[in-house]
């Protein structure tokens, strides 16, 4: 059982490396750029996966989490610090080795936040914002939540808009490269293009393992019951508002995790990150992949976000997940790859009973 | 009340004090009547369906668009009826095509569809009318008239939109008093299956509440062009507002809706008292999310009543 559950992983992390030397031996390793945004947008979308397909709930409101992340992020690492060098916090921050000194844009030297303790701050204050807003907007239900996560989405989205410190329309730019590790940079150089392009996917791989896990597990078992009747499994003893909260706050941080790299990557972010459209965007492609499936959920996104990102939608890309959105919610409810793929991996997934299944609840 | 000179410089700024007050008291009403409209539009389908359309607010930039477009070969209240007349057909047939063959959809679907048709009908108006603002000429006078009524100074538009506001309401109250068809609506609102067993075309009113709703949503968007301006993407924003409207009024309550209209509208005009005006969706989207966390049934709303409910 254990070794079955890992399988696609080991599948895709074929897959991965053959695409990587399909690309290098095509001459089309220029590619790799985009596949490598995807997989950090493939990482947000898996966690809407769990919180939507197992979990039961509908967040209009992801790519506010991502923002949180990115912004964040952004933020810190650009800051420069040296006119208030010799302040005390200031000096307690560089001796706990939180602060870094870089070459600025202009010759000088800027002091600003390491990003490791960046990316620490901005997955914690997502964790933060999460629990803090999750507590009320998950007791909702239907409407009401949908309603509730698109105006935190959009509260996001206007405060980074509005605020001149996040560049307002403009976002932030000139984010500096992300040392993960030593050897390890995460930035758009085109250089380090395969390092960058392994660490996006042995990230979204290592999400995937964790995913596939949890669902197998007992807080699996007791996320499906909530989707499929919550007042059932709150009367089997499932404390449902911690589990769905659990999840919430997970799904949260991956998407502030994903932020985090994405915007090292792209080297900035713009409040078109944050925007309403993206939130669906991630809904869509969840929806298509056929809720409650996170490897349709993740093959879907590797499609739909490349070709987005490589432009093949053109001026209509929003009108493309739009139409996504319909035809698949009108015609297969259960996305169109979900029910191939649960027969293809056979014991991944629990078989479902009725053919309405995964997602149409709420 | 007019400041003459001579007068403490205290009762100068308690005269621009009030005189600012009363100002953003017209600005909220004029606001909140908009809100009001779309929230009505909400309750409306939300009463025959039990579904949010969450494309209201396309309704809303649609009409001000056609009748952006219209009024440039015909006259300003024949554009105007043209443009209703125009989303109406619109209204209806997206739910001929997108709802009414739905069996027993479950809320998680109809949120995603009625999603999904707004983000088609904002692409399709991006691409017929590009990304340009638009805008109708005022009905009576022109951008600097106005009436001063005890040194408020209003813009005639801003009657226009309340008076255009209080007379939906007014007839909606009678339609659905007194019309048989306004009565068929409230039985299938009220109970769908019973309403089927009397011989009430269900389906059709549903359909209907889609036409009558996009109508009343194109109205508002064509009286509120002068002042707001139209745009493709307005729609989304003025469709979070319509619905914290609704939910402050609670759901459902159509005459409710009016009230928090206006209550949301002074809100977030005088919010710029305290925070800077990019900041003014933030309000609202507080108070609504504020209101659901706290009375998910509405100001208006019943304690005993809500509790059955389900949120």
């Amino acid at each position: 059982m254990k070794t079955s559950r890992h399988i696609p992983v080991f599948i895709l992390f074929g897959v991965v490396v053959i695409v990587q030397l399909a690309t290098a031996m095509t001459g089309k390793a220029f590619y790799l750029t985009q596949l490598t945004m995807t997989a950090y947008y493939s990482l947000i979308v898996i966690g809407l996966c769990l919180l939507m397909g197992f979990a039961g709930q509908i967040s209009l409101g992801h790519a506010g989490f991502f923002a949180i992340g990115g912004y964040t992020s952004a933020v810190l690492t650009t800051l420069d610090l040296s006119a208030y060098k010799d302040t005390g916090p200031v000096v307690v921050l560089a001796k706990l080795g939180f602060l870094i000194s870089r070459q600025g844009l202009y010759g000088g030297q800027v002091l600003s936040v390491h990003p490791w303790a960046a990316c620490v701050a901005a997955v914690l204050l997502a964790l933060g914002t999460a629990w803090a807003i999750g507590i009320p907007v998950l007791k909702l239900r239907g409407h009401y939540l949908a309603m509730a996560t698109l105006g935190f989405g959009t509260i996001i989205y206007s405060i980074v808009l509005g605020t001149p410190r996040f560049g307002a329309a403009d976002g932030i730019s000139s984010v500096p490269p992300f040392p993960v590790l030593p050897g390890v940079n995460i930035s758009g150089d085109s250089s380090i293009r395969l390092v960058n392009y392994y660490f996006a996917w042995i990230l979204v791989l290592a999400a995937m393992v964790l995913l596939a896990n949890l669902i197998h597990s007992r807080v699996g078992r007791a996320l499906r019951s909530i989707h499929g009747a919550e007042d059932a499994a709150k009367a089997m003893g499932v404390d449902t508002a911690r589990f769905k909260l659990y999840t919430f706050m997970l799904s949260a941080v991956l998407a502030a995790v994903a932020g985090v790299f994405l915007t090292h990557f792209k080297g900035g972010i713009g409040p078109s990150e944050a925007s309403i459209m993206k939130s669906v965007r991630y809904v869509a492609i969840v929806a298509v992949g056929g809720m409650g499936s996170i490897w349709g959920t993740l093959i879907m996104s590797v499609v739909l976000n490349f070709f987005s990102l490589r432009g093949y939608f053109g001026t209509f890309d929003d009108a493309v997940f739009g139409g996504i959105l319909i035809l698949i919610m009108l015609f297969a409810p259960d996305g169109i790859i979900g029910a191939d793929l649960r027969r293809m991996v056979g014991n991944l997934l629990p078989k479902q009973k009725s053919s309405h299944g995964a997602g149409t609840h709420v | 009340m007019s400041y003459q000179p001579g007068h403490s410089l205290l009762s100068f700024l308690e005269f621009v004090l009030i005189e600012l007050f009363f100002q953003y008291i017209v600005a909220g009403l004029t606001y909140g009547t908009i809100y009001a409209i779309i929230g009505i539009g909400f309750n409306i389908i939300y009463n025959t369906t039990g579904i949010i359309n969450f494309a209201q607010g396309e309704f809303v930039m649609l009409g001000g668009m056609t009748a952006v477009t219209l009024h440039a070969f015909l006259p300003l209240p024949l554009a105007i009826v043209g443009a209703v007349l125009c989303t109406m057909v619109i209204g209806g047939l997206i739910e001929i095509a997108f709802i009414r063959w739905l069996v027993k959809p479950s809320v998680l679907r109809m949120i995603i569809i009625t999603i999904g048709v707004s983000i088609l009908i904002r692409e399709a108006a991006r691409t017929v009318w590009g990304e340009g603002v638009r805008s109708l000429p005022y009905f009576t006078g022109n951008e600097v008239s106005a009436l001063s009524f005890c040194g408020v100074r209003v813009s005639p538009q801003v009657l226009w939109s309340i008076g255009v506001c209080s007379v939906i309401v007014l007839l909606l109250n009678l339609f659905f008093k007194y019309t048989m068809l306004g009565r068929e609506m409230r039985a299938c609102a009220s109970n769908r299956e019973a309403a089927a067993l009397c011989g009430i075309p269900t389906r059709s009113m549903v359909t209907f509440s889609f036409v009558l709703s996009a109508g009343i949503g194109a109205l508002a968007g064509c009286v509120v062009s002068p002042i707001t301006y139209t745009q493709y993407s307005i729609g989304t924003g003025l469709a979070i507002k319509g619905f914290t409207v609704a939910i402050l009024g609670g759901l459902g309550n159509s005459m409710a809706a009016v009230g928090a209209g206006f209550i949301l509208g002074i809100l977030e005009s005088f919010s710029i008292w305290v925070l800077p005006t990019a900041y003014k969706d933030t309000i609202s989207i507080s108070i609504l999310l504020l209101m659901l966390f706290v009375r998910p049934g509405g100001l208006f709303g019943d304690k005993e009543a809500m509790r059955l409910k389900d949120f």
